[in-house]
């Protein structure tokens, strides 16, 4: 594989990749919050 | 009887009949890396253990990088297995809060955006003609996370771990003075005043819990060649929000953190060999580092206004640049730059979320990268 394919691969996986996946967690992190929901006592 | 006498003596001073011309120059830098850290209170921990570590190995004929060296043993310890920086995540795991993030999810997303710079690093590495895995270990350094840094260099670009080891560091120390410049260019005064609103939803203990669990589950299952990082971290997280073993949080925070960055700055100053740093190279590996983490805030800034957009202007886009992962550091220069422009603005803990958002961010886009490599069948 040439450095030019190779160079364009990265850039397009790995920040199109970063962003899904960090996407994805910032999804799981709401459902995590309506599964498990702050309760009041907590604060307390 | 003076022949035996003279050959004594000839053994003294051997060392300076041996002695390289690069070996002077790298044992200066070792005392200059001392004075940042101890005078200038740039990164200490790191930086004076790797200052005398470069100064050991640049005395000739001592032989503490053969095989049966004491830093050659340090460095097969810990460097070349990639444990060190795996013990290090532990200790930032347990110290680090991710309730800031939890409160606000969406700011995740600036955690993506601050590792573009790794990503375009790479390009522009392999357009000067670095070979594909130093291209790697160079754009790595944009990940502004030492241990990442550390565990992709000494894996497989170890020739380099040296420049890019000082090069994280020295510019994880330089957030404060590289980031304000670009923040204020990229924005307007109209956006940095925006004041941000707090999260009206807290995350609960449980949520806290389960997050590291959940994480590493599908972080691992995505791009399994950057677990041992992922797992590590959350690791230390679980143990610091589950509560349940107090002990081994504190130790993994303060005793083994303070244990390994002893080990890990000793051997890594130990890489600095005048014959092999001392090379256009390594200045080209510092300038690239630079532009990495330039190239980070920019995008982390963008997406920050791109977000201040879609939200109807409710995001300071500031907190993009919180969004690299050099903690807390960059979450600071966000609060203070905010202050300067609106007294009454606290985007701390809106930054705090970014830049604990960045961290994961650095992890992930290490692991992506790994993961790609293993795909392409550049890495076994």
């Amino acid at each position: 594989m040439d450095n030019w394919t190779f160079g364009f691969t990265m850039i397009i996986v790995g920040m199109g990749g970063t962003l899904v996946v960090l996407s994805l967690f910032a999804v799981l992190m709401v459902l995590l919050k309506k599964i498990f929901p702050f309760k009041e006592e907590e604060a307390k | 009887m003076f022949n035996a006498i003279m050959s004594g003596l000839s053994g003294l001073g051997s060392g300076f009949m041996n002695m390289h011309w690069s070996n002077p120059v790298m044992i200066v830098l070792g005392c200059v890396l001392l004075y940042l850290g101890i005078k200038k209170d740039v990164e200490p921990l790191l930086l004076v253990p790797i200052g005398f570590g470069a100064i050991l190995v640049n005395i000739p004929l001592a032989g503490l990088m053969d095989d049966e060296g004491f830093l050659r043993t340090i460095y097969n310890m810990g460097i070349s297995n990639e444990l060190f920086p795996l013990l290090i995540f532990i200790g930032i795991g347990a110290m680090t809060d991710f309730g800031p993030l939890l409160e606000n999810p969406k700011i995740f997303l600036l955690g993506a955006a601050g590792q573009f710079g790794i990503f375009l690093t790479i390009g522009l590495a392999l357009f000067f003609g670095f070979a594909k895995l130093d291209a790697v270990a160079i754009g790595v350094i944009g990940a502004c996370d030492g241990p990442t840094a550390i565990y992709v260099t000494a894996k497989y670009a170890p020739h380099l771990l040296g420049a890019v080891s000082v090069a994280a560091y020295s510019y994880m120390s330089l957030v404060p003075v590289i980031q304000p410049p670009i923040m204020r260019l990229l924005t307007t005064e109209k956006e940095r005043v925006i004041s941000m609103e707090s999260s009206s939803q807290p995350a609960s203990k449980t949520a806290k819990i389960v997050f590291p669990i959940v994480i590493t589950i599908v972080g691992g299952f995505i791009a399994p060649k950057g677990l041992p990082l992922l797992g590590t971290i959350m690791l230390g997280n679980l143990m610091r929000e589950s509560g349940a073993v107090g002990r081994l949080a504190k130790a993994s925070e303060n005793e083994i953190a303070n244990v390994v960055t002893l080990f890990l700055g000793i051997s890594i100053g130990a890489t600095m060999s005048g014959p092999l740093f001392l090379k256009a190279q390594t200045l080209l590996i510092l300038a690239f580092g630079f532009l990495a983490i330039c190239l980070d805030t920019v995008c982390g800034v963008l997406f920050g206004k791109l977000m201040n957009v879609m939200s109807g202007g409710k995001i300071n886009p500031l907190i993009g640049a919180a969004g690299i992962s050099a903690y807390p550091m960059a979450a600071r220069v966000v609060q203070k730059e905010g202050q300067k422009y609106n007294k009454f603005n606290f985007l701390l803990m809106h930054a705090v979320g970014a830049n604990t958002g960045g961290q994961v961010g650095s992890v992930i886009a290490a692991a992506i990268m790994l993961s790609v490599l293993q795909g392409m069948g550049l890495i076994p």
